[in-house]
């Protein structure tokens, strides 16, 4: 088939389950692949790292003249800007949650997070089959992320709608109508923002301890968000902080259920598990594909991108790369060297990612013991619609 | 234990810093100072943020001991 | 298979530090069955050096605890204490100063170098002159500094003298840097950073005299140090000095051996064969880390002498892998040269060759912002970058280096500074008129052709 439909191939439905092929197709036929709507896919290891190293190549959407924007696109949040205001809204977002300012934070949370993942697998007991998304992949990084940022974990049907509406608009597909997904995901955001806000506003000068209250008491005025920043990051901040460790949870008990012996190996030798989550963010990522922008004609291993012109990196293919992985569709927790794509590279490297190694360890640690004799309901599962923010919607397991 | 940064590869992404804020620490925005000697409850922790350092720059072993041959 | 015979025999590691101990490993790595010894003067296991003008100093970690991790047990016989008095190249022995000598097939030499000594011995032997190099200066120092001295005198503005003055300022402590050149770092970095270094010197507190030499240090009659006179005619009372000019190679040892051993370290070929005094390449005889000086294709072949961290270890491979491979399966140590350092709250990264320049522009951030990437080019290409606290970005400038991409790099750096297209010169001065050298010497030819870099006499 043609190269120049593979990304309208790797995100039709269909390819959900397994996308691999397609990206040995797109490595094969790469490093640049333009692509029939004009826009370009990479699938390389080193062209993208080199990609998300070039202070040449926007995160901004609004650079973006090919294909060009159907509509007015608002300011993003700091992970789809450019240095210097992306800058300096991570480092005010990074204030509460991470060092310089706030080192000790996401290690002081391990204790809350065994406990919560300790109430759930109790939950568990008992039960002959389980649905690892809904019971137990969904509700632990819903509950962190809640408990982090002063969130009402009893007000779950109004973020549960604004998350799906968002996430749903920041998919990645050619040629299709998205105005009506991006209405519904303008109108979301403008939602979720006020509730946010307005969270944020009932702790002024009455701190609680969250990162809300964190971020609406800096005393720092010139370190302080405005009302939109707070708005823009905290909705970034929540959806991010749950939707990503949901897929990473979920495709760890469904790699290790279907590799039998890797499970067994873990349950012997848990020492390795830090370096099996790593493993898993390579081999079966959350996060497949990133789009970028270049600010300039670029030239990419021979291939001349234009300014403007939009390019997808897909990461999951990078993770895939034969060149820099030995064997790289083995799933191997002893893998020496393993500099994954599994949360991006670069200055806009995932900001929750700590958080999300901590809740996969514990997560797959406190599962991996219950996993004996468990197997696969359904395989491959069904997956959700997203294709940059892939994961199965359901894994039902019998225990 | 002992550890060493290769800090020719480190890019500040301080994810050591978040897992094991005890060993590693920011000096400025970006500058990565560490304990050179890791305390035996941190060793768990540093084999965490050595498997998730972006650039794999992150050293735990066992130096050469005195009397060795 | 070929070569197979290189995998066994006797190897003699002289050096027993960063790249004697990867050397090792790398050795083991690559299928070294035979016999491993490492010869070091120093009583310690290898141990790590950076941190010793950062943390030890800081007081966060005691000096006898830098240790380095090993990769693997090399299952080395190590020889720790122990002084390598000289090589016999024909016998192929290397003799030791307990009168021992070591029998080989092959040598790694990686003795590394000293702190360059205060020139007026009496003067250097005064209590509370150090200098910082080992382990043992650094755990001298550090309990000097913690025990609050009014003043500390630093001699010397180039990096180990700007991370000492950094530190003392960060445990509250007054003082005092000079520097024979205009500001801190200019051997190494050039005009336009060295001036962001003094600037930042000077915002922290550090009483920063450039353009002066100390020219003397005195003592009271019991020995103490007490203060040191400067060429302007100035006086410093100061109870601690730390003597910071930079690094001597130790090739000394290797005097009667017939090898190209001079005051710039040893020569050797690309593989990291030492050259013998003629010129000649050996075949037996193998280099790595900060003695030895090599030919790099990017900087017009020119002999590179390094003290960089990063180049012990990939030189060190290159040369193990090369010490046990047969010719046509060795390798050339081409990585570009790169380091790093921390200083009054920066993140200063290099690489390439930013002495190796005609011009520099900022190509991402500002000097203001105290963020940003400097690009240094030499006859229009890319040869070396810096970055100050943006260390991201600086994997990008190594593929326009590696690349020699025409300078000024290309635009459209979302952050580009306003004088991004504005190239200036990267005034890099005469390495002789500074009190420190720079971290990268090219000993060939300065590119602004101000002068051929004269052999220092002994």
């Amino acid at each position: 088939m043609d190269s120049d439909t593979l990304l309208a191939r790797i995100t039709d439905y269909t390819s959900r389950p397994n996308p691999y092929p397609l990206y040995a197709e797109l490595r094969e036929a790469g490093p640049v692949v333009r692509q029939a709507d004009g826009g370009y896919l990479i699938g390389t290891y080193h062209e993208i790292s080199a990609l998300l190293h070039d202070p040449r190549m926007s995160a901004d959407p609004r650079t973006r003249t090919t294909p060009s924007l159907s509509e007015e696109t608002p300011k993003p949040p700091f992970l789809r800007l450019d240095d210097p205001e992306h800058h300096r809204l991570r480092t005010l977002a990074m204030r509460p949650f991470g060092p310089p300012h706030s080192p000790g934070r996401v290690d002081a949370m391990r204790g809350e997070i065994a406990h919560i993942t300790g109430e759930l697998i109790e939950a568990l007991r008992d039960r002959e089959q389980i649905d690892v998304v809904d019971d137990f992949a969904y509700p632990l990084p819903i509950t962190v992320i809640c408990r982090l940022m002063g969130v009402p974990r009893e007000d779950e049907s109004l973020f549960q709608r604004w998350t799906d509406a968002i996430v749903a608009s920041a998919d990645i597909g050619p040629g299709e109508d998205t105005t009506e997904r991006n209405k519904a995901a303008m109108q979301a955001r403008q939602e979720m923002g006020r509730y946010l806000v307005n969270l944020a506003e009932q702790r002024r000068d009455r701190p609680t301890g969250d990162m809300l209250s964190d971020f609406i008491n800096e005393p720092d005025l010139a370190l302080r968000l405005t009302v939109e920043e707070l708005a823009e990051t905290a909705i970034l901040l929540f959806i991010a902080g749950h939707e990503t460790t949901v897929n990473l949870i979920t495709n760890g008990v469904l790699t290790l259920l279907r590799q039998p012996d890797q499970l067994d190996r873990l349950r012997r030798e848990p020492r390795l598990l830090p370096q099996a989550v790593e493993e898993l963010l390579r081999y079966e990522p959350p996060v497949h594909m990133r789009e970028r922008i270049p600010l300039a004609d670029i030239d990419v291993a021979g291939t001349t991108i234009p300014k403007g012109t939009s390019v997808v990196l897909a990461l999951a293919s990078g993770s895939r790369d034969p060149k820099p992985f030995h064997e790289p569709d083995r799933f191997d927790p002893t893998r020496p060297d393993n500099q994954h794509f599994g949360f991006g590279s670069g200055i806009h490297l995932c900001y929750g990612a700590p958080l999300a190694r901590i809740e996969a360890e514990a997560a797959l640690g406190a599962l991996i013991p219950r996993l004996g004799t468990a197997r696969l309901v359904q395989d491959p599962p069904p997956y959700r619609q997203n294709a940059m923010l892939r994961g199965p919607r359901h894994l039902p397991i019998h225990l | 234990m002992r550890t060493v940064v290769d800090l020719t590869r480190c890019q500040g992404y301080a994810q050591c810093v978040f897992l094991a804020p005890a060993v590693f620490q920011l000096h400025g925005e970006e500058g990565l100072l560490y304990a050179t000697a890791v305390p035996d409850d941190q060793v768990e922790r540093v084999r965490q943020a050595a498997a998730a350092c972006p650039v794999q720059a992150i050293l735990l072993g066992e130096e050469v001991s005195a009397g060795a041959r | 298979m070929p070569g197979d015979d290189l995998k066994d025999g006797r190897i003699v590691i002289v050096g027993a530090s960063l790249a004697g101990l990867r050397g090792a490993e790398a050795l083991r790595e690559e299928g070294f069955t035979g016999s491993l010894t490492v010869v070091g003067d120093e009583p310690y296991p290898p141990y790590d050096r950076p941190p010793l003008s950062k943390q030890v100093l800081l007081g966060q970690a005691p000096a006898d605890t830098t240790g380095l991790p090993m990769r693997r047990d090399p299952d080395a016989d190590w020889r720790l204490g122990v002084r390598a008095t000289g090589v016999d190249p024909l016998g192929k022995r290397v003799v030791l100063d307990d009168g021992e000598s070591l029998p080989f097939d092959r040598l790694l030499i990686t003795t590394g170098t000293r702190a360059r000594p205060w020139p007026n011995p009496e003067e250097a032997a005064l209590d509370g002159v150090f200098t910082l190099r080992t382990r043992d200066d650094a755990g001298g120092l550090a309990k000097r500094l913690a025990a609050g001295p009014e003043r500390v005198l630093v001699i010397g503005g180039g990096f180990t003298g700007s991370e000492i003055a950094s530190a003392c300022r960060e445990r509250g402590l007054e003082v005092t840097v000079a520097e024979r050149g205009p500001a801190p770092l200019v051997g190494a970095l050039g005009g336009t950073l060295s001036k962001l270094a003094a600037v930042m010197q000077r915002n922290h507190g550090v009483d920063l005299r450039c353009g002066v030499t100390v020219t003397a240090l005195r003592g009271d009659g019991n020995g103490r140090f007490t203060g040191a006179d400067l060429s302007d005619g100035g006086r410093i009372d100061a109870d601690v000095c730390v003597v910071a000019l930079g690094a001597v190679r130790n090739v000394e040892w290797l005097a009667e051996s017939g090898l190209a051993a001079g005051p710039r370290g040893i020569a050797c070929d690309a593989g990291c064969r030492a050259f013998n005094m003629y010129g000649i390449v050996t075949d037996d005889v193998f280099v790595a880390g900060d003695v030895s000086r090599f030919p790099h294709p990017l900087f017009g072949y020119q002999m590179l002498s390094l003290e960089h961290w990063g180049n012990a270890v990939a030189q060190a491979e290159v040369a193990a892998h090369n010490m046990v491979s047969p010719g046509p399966l060795r390798r050339p140590h081409l990585t570009l040269p790169t380091f790093w350092s921390t200083q009054f709250g920066l993140n200063i990264k290099s690489v390439g060759v930013p002495t190796f320049s005609d011009h520099v522009v900022i190509a991402q951030g500002s000097l203001e912002a105290r963020r940003l990437a400097m690009v240094y080019g030499y006859q229009g290409r890319v040869t070396a970058a810096v970055t100050v606290d943006m260390a991201k970005s600086l994997d990008y400038y190594r593929h326009l280096i590696e690349a020699a991409a025409p300078f000024p790099p290309p635009p459209g750096a979302a952050d580009r500074a306003i004088a991004a297209d504005i190239a200036i010169p990267s005034d890099v001065p005469d390495p002789k008129g500074l009190s420190h050298g720079p971290t990268v010497a090219l000993t060939g030819y300065l590119p602004d052709r101000r002068l051929t870099v004269v052999q220092p006499t002994g």
